[in-house]
């Protein structure tokens, strides 16, 4: 009996110290992608540090991440059709799907219920609960004249258990309604133009806007208004000029709304595109090193951001928002694939694919604070994301 | 509206200034530059075509996907692109010759 006490006494003990060591909140957490060991690492803006590794997410070639609502867990979305949920506290796979054989891209639904996730093979968009990852709904795209579906790119969340998506191929947007996930409505919008290859939703949540390969031009959809259609904002942007050839596809996810201004890129031109978000008019280009990839605003909106495809991909350009004019040229690594900004935007985190790097930037004086080792590191993901509309 | 070019002036520009040192580096890659490129490969071909080459944006460049495809056509469309597609010229980077080993290398199966 009293072994029995001692044993319960030094269980509750060790339990007590394991809680109390663990206590802590989520909202200076975030993952690293390492695109190469199928692996991430969780790492911590306080202190600017990694925390540990979560290896076993399959093909992160291509990967991005959304975050629960309560910013505990992660949501990966592979290459090979994976969708992992890591736990970011107790730094584990909390779940792991494999729902299509080639995917691009995911979002969760306003409520954080629903995860969705953009599929190239077999194309089309599947939703998942976002608490047991068991499937909800299966939205196949259109079948082409070969045999295969469309590749569904720029899957992003529209509010109200909506999610918008564009389909590469038969050059669509379909607006899905899950409110009641066992009979999605679909709204479609069938020439929005050709070849749409991403998407983003303004940090508002009212426009959803996808970039054309096949076109010069945007597609602009209002989503406050889907009555009205699609319509194409910046045609023509090439002025008859011959575009350069891109060796990265721009990530339109996340791209800069500082103010009322809104940072486009065209495909096959070293600028960046300014519009005006009241009237969608252009209102300055800003010629930059090559073709940008991302372009992103700080929180404050004062500066935007950018990183470049290949071979240009040893820069990152720093623009004033104020001047629209490029105000440094920094370096931080070799193959630089992606940046990410801490939620107030006191820093920026910059993956050096080349380096195995991540390069921490103090925002206001642009030098270094910190560099953390990561293997082949790609995208940068903070929980900041969790509480933002359109992801 | 005009037709996505797979070709710049600017590049061309380029790939003719570089065009001494290219045909210099004719013959089969050096043990170096085969690294290079089967690293350029995966990693930055892999962007479209996925790290494991199965496809992504880009189609699969498995074996068994470009069956039917001999080497010299493959090599023409890594060293011009594909018009109206977003494959680009790869001429800038690499010579004739170091886009028919890689052809060769896709036919025959390389993991990158």
């Amino acid at each position: 009996m009293r072994k029995l006490l001692v044993c319960l006494v030094a269980l509750l003990l060790h339990g007590a110290v394991v809680t109390a060591a663990e206590l802590r909140g989520t909202g200076d957490l975030g993952i690293v992608i390492e695109r190469a060991a199928g692996s991430v690492q969780i790492v911590e803006t306080t202190h600017r540090v990694a925390l540990g590794r979560v290896e076993g997410l399959g093909d992160l070639s291509h990967a991005s991440a959304v975050f629960s609502r309560d910013g505990r867990y992660a949501y990966v979305f592979g290459r090979d059709g994976g969708l992992t949920k890591v736990d970011l506290l107790e730094r584990r796979i909390a779940n792991r799907v494999v729902q299509a054989g080639n995917s691009i891209g995911g979002a969760i639904s306003d409520d954080g219920s629903l995860v969705a996730v953009a599929n190239y093979e077999p194309g089309g968009v599947k939703v998942f609960d976002a608490e047991t990852l068991t499937p909800v709904a299966d939205i196949p795209s259109v079948t082409l004249a070969d045999g295969k579906r469309a590749k569904v790119v720029g899957l992003e969340d529209s509010g109200h258990r909506r999610f918008a998506f564009s389909l590469y191929e038969a050059g669509q947007t379909w607006l899905a309604d899950l409110a009641d996930p066992a009979h999605p409505k679909v709204e479609r919008f069938e020439n929005v133009g050709k070849l749409p290859y991403d998407a983003l939703v303004t940090p508002d949540g009212r426009f959803y806007i996808a970039g054309l390969f096949g076109e010069d031009g945007l597609a602009l959809i209002d989503l406050w208004h889907p009555e009205k259609g699609a319509t194409h904002i910046l045609e023509g942007y090439d002025k008859g000029e011959e575009p350069l050839p891109v060796y990265k596809m721009p990530h339109l996810e996340g791209w800069a709304e500082a103010g009322d201004l809104l940072f486009l890129p065209a495909i096959g031109r070293h600028e960046l595109l300014v519009v005006e978000r009241r009237d969608w008019q252009e209102v300055g280009r800003i010629p930059v090193h090559g073709q940008p990839v991302f372009a992103e605003a700080r929180p404050d909106g004062r500066q935007v951001w950018v990183n470049f495809a290949h071979p240009d991909n040893d820069v990152v350009q720093v623009i004033d928002v104020p001047t629209l004019r490029v105000v440094d040229t920094l370096r931080p690594g070799k193959a630089v694939l992606h940046l990410e900004f801490t939620p107030r935007g006191e820093q920026v985190w910059i993956s050096a694919r080349d380096s195995d790097e991540v390069v921490v930037y103090d925002t206001e004086t642009r030098t270094v604070m910190t560099r953390i080792n990561a293997a082949k590191p790609s995208g940068i993901f903070f929980t900041a994301r969790a509480n933002r509309i359109g992801l | 509206m005009l037709e996505r070019r797979s070709r710049a002036g600017a590049l061309l520009l380029l790939a003719v200034a570089l065009a001494p040192a290219l045909a210099a580096a004719a013959g089969p890659p050096s043990a170096e530059r085969q690294a290079a490129l089967l690293y350029l490969l995966r990693q930055d071909c892999g962007s479209c075509h996925g790290m494991t080459l199965k496809g992504g944006l880009g189609p699969s460049l498995l074996p068994e996907a470009l069956e039917g495809k001999d080497s010299e056509g493959l090599a023409e469309i890594i060293l011009h692109g594909v018009r109206g597609t977003p494959m680009p010229p790869w001429d800038v980077e690499l010579s004739p010759e170091e886009a028919r080993w890689l052809a060769r290398e896709l036919k025959s199966g390389i993991r990158p």
